[in-house]
């Protein structure tokens, strides 16, 4: 392992601060706290934190609809993100995006979109800007295995490929678009397959296991940064909810297959890794402590924060509205 | 002075903002080629990194235009045809209109999208569209179309300096019209500001693009006939300049509105609606539209010649209107 114990400690404490911060906002939702629909990260935390830990805060990052964790990963706060989802004021959007829209632009969290595949196009555009201002700075975009399936996914691989910019798609194949298996929609065994359609890299990495998504989300980095052009990932990986909170329970997975990959769940597999590489249990302790202090420091935070004002729903409609907006 | 007809006087609108700043480039279909002719000498001039040419992608394209943009760039991009703005409204209105507002306030999207109305020129249905009013009701999106060659350069300037993403709609009847532009001092015109075109006291004539042309036509035929028309251009569509229509119409107590777009939905219908709504009581006879009917565009010239707004139904229009005009 060559990694820094320091680094160690960081995607531990990072994965954990997911998984703490979706749990509390499901909690919340159930309390009637949180309105709207609400999709859940818990078992991809490797595949997001793995990815997002080689970036530093002035690169990108491009987030799905099913994104709390995106931002998390990539080095977000939690009051500001929480304060989003109750709709708060205070809340890194002021109220106006919610739980599919998060961003974070102070750490390159450059948004989530609820329109599947259209956040790829946005990601190669940053990517196109930073070459252009030749700043070095590298765009992680993030999509799902149903996305791979748009028209944007295809036109933004080619538009990266053949400009060679520096972006990362990395794709989150939790093996279901909603209810429908990738096996039904997807014409390869493996979405990096088709990266060389694109003449790039494609790299298949197991996403329960950070390290080893972090290992390849390295070379992509390293990659791009020297010039050499954007790269392909796929994180095979999986969500234990439904696709949103508050949906009838699966019927097209079953309780046996949940439960197989509830055995592979990706924090208990790298705090085991923590303790075999000698982190002693009070190090992980006080990592499991912070992090439940963080979250209930943004619950409560968010919880009293006033609302969204209602002065502000038509203000960013645009920068210069030119004339004002007629309310009626 | 120069004599400079309309398409060199959109590129000499893109070279001298590319001069003035480094962060604006142009993408499109075609322009190192200078196919559609408002291209030349920009490829030579600012050289590839600057000047474009992309893939057939165009929600792509617009996407990765929004995202450079969002990042500080400030991109310029010719769609060509508007029809194949259609494959992009998913990357415009999902996007580049609603980041700003869904990230409440963290960036802006200050693109231009150019494309051009290649109506009454024999191209059939999928080429002759005049779609602005389709894009009107999306807030976020400003709307220009200019109707003359003085116009196209000062409003594709201020387009390119404004911070929202501009949909910068070109005539293609304009192409072959040429004006003298002075050569010693810059011209620019603001957004959201309508230009009286012509001052009259009995009908107030509204016209959009190369309907404008038209209008003042008809306006010069009329003037023998002892009616004084005076002729509004919008030059924006969105925002839409009402006060300067409602101050005419208020004097004139007539009003017609001439849109080369499909009646139905089109900005004439708004602005007749707007007009109606706030001072009805001004009125001396109900407004009228002169529109495209609600068909498709034929290819055969016979069958597309007539469907669109000319000079004699202007006339006709504005006839009908002071005939039915109640006693004073």
């Amino acid at each position: 392992m060559a990694l820094s114990n320091s680094l160690h400690a960081e995607m531990y404490r990072r994965m954990l601060r997911i998984r703490l911060f979706e749990e509390a906002a499901v909690e919340l939702l159930q309390r009637g706290e949180i309105a709207g629909a609400l999709h859940t990260t818990p078992g991809q935390e490797a595949t997001i934190v793995g990815a997002c830990i080689p970036l530093s805060d002035q690169d990108y990052m491009v987030g799905t609809h099913r994104s709390h964790g995106h931002p998390i990963g990539k080095n977000a706060g939690l009051k500001r993100l929480m304060a989003e989802l109750l709709g708060r004021v205070t809340g890194v959007n002021r109220g106006k995006g919610g739980s599919m829209h998060l961003a974070d632009f102070s750490v390159g969290s450059l948004g989530e979109t609820s329109i599947v595949g259209s956040g790829l196009p946005v990601a190669t555009g940053a990517a196109l800007g930073s070459k252009m201002q030749k700043n070095g700075r590298v765009t992680l975009c993030f999509f799902g295995d149903g996305a791979s399936s748009e028209g944007t996914f295809h036109e933004s691989l080619n538009m990266a490929s053949i400009w060679k910019l520096p972006v990362i798609y990395f794709c989150e194949n939790n093996g279901y678009a909603i209810s429908t298996p990738a096996s039904q929609t997807v014409s390869v065994k493996d979405i990096a397959i088709r990266a060389a359609g694109y003449d790039m890299p494609g790299h298949v990495v197991d996403g329960q296991d950070v390290l080893a998504v972090h290992a390849v989300m390295t070379e992509a980095v390293e990659r791009a940064r020297r010039g050499e052009g954007p790269s392909l990932i796929e994180a095979k990986t999986y969500r234990y909810d439904e696709h949103a909170m508050g949906l009838p329970p699966s019927n097209y997975r079953t309780a046996e297959e949940i439960e197989r990959w509830r055995q592979r769940d990706p924090i208990k597999l790298f705090k085991a890794v923590l303790s075999e590489g000698g982190m002693n249990a009070s190090e992980i302790d006080a990592i499991e402590a912070a992090v439940k202090t963080d979250v209930a420091e943004a619950v409560k935070f968010g919880l009293e924060s006033p609302l969204a004002d209602v002065a502000e729903t038509y203000d960013h409609v645009f920068v210069d509205p030119i004339l004002p907006l007629q309310s009626a | 002075m120069a004599r400079v007809n309309y398409l060199a006087a959109l590129r000499d609108a893109m070279a001298e903002e590319m001069r003035r700043d480094p962060r604006v480039f142009l993408m499109g279909e075609d322009l190192r080629a200078n196919l559609y002719g408002s291209s030349g000498g920009l490829l030579d001039e600012f050289g590839p990194e600057r000047v474009i040419d992309v893939p057939l992608a165009e929600n792509g394209v617009v996407g990765v235009a929004a995202g450079a943009a969002m990042v500080g760039m400030r991109p310029v991009l010719d769609i060509t045809i508007s029809a194949f703005l259609y494959p992009a409204t998913d990357q415009i209105i999902s996007i580049a209109a609603k980041s700003r507002y869904i990230y409440g306030g963290q960036t802006s999207v200050p693109i231009v999208i150019r494309s051009s109305m290649f109506y009454n020129a024999g191209a059939a249905a999928q080429h002759s569209d005049r779609p602005y009013s389709m894009f009107m009701s999306t807030p976020g999106l400003k709307i220009v179309a200019p109707s003359d060659v003085y116009d196209a350069k000062a409003l594709l300037k201020a387009s390119i300096r404004d911070e929202d993403p501009v949909l910068f709609f070109e005539d293609f009847n304009l192409w072959g019209t040429a004006a003298r532009l002075p050569d010693d001092e810059e011209i620019i015109l603001p957004l959201g500001k309508a230009a009286i075109k012509r001052e009259g006291a009995d009908v107030t004539v509204f016209a959009i693009a190369g309907s404008v042309s038209l209008a003042l036509a008809a306006a010069k035929i009329l003037e023998g006939e002892g009616v004084s028309v005076e002729v509004i251009d919008p030059r924006t569509i969105k925002p839409l300049d009402v006060e300067t229509v409602l101050t005419s119409v208020r004097k004139t107590g007539r009003f017609v509105a001439v849109d080369p777009a499909n009646r139905t939905g089109s900005v004439a219908s708004e602005i007749v609606a707007t007009v109606s709504e706030r001072i009805f009581t001004s009125l001396k006879a109900a407004p009228l539209r002169v529109c495209t009917p609600d068909t498709h565009i034929p290819f055969a010239a016979h069958m597309e010649k007539g469907l669109y707004p000319s000079t004699e139904s202007i006339a006709a229009a504005v006839r009908k209107v002071m005939a039915a005009s109640k006693p004073q």
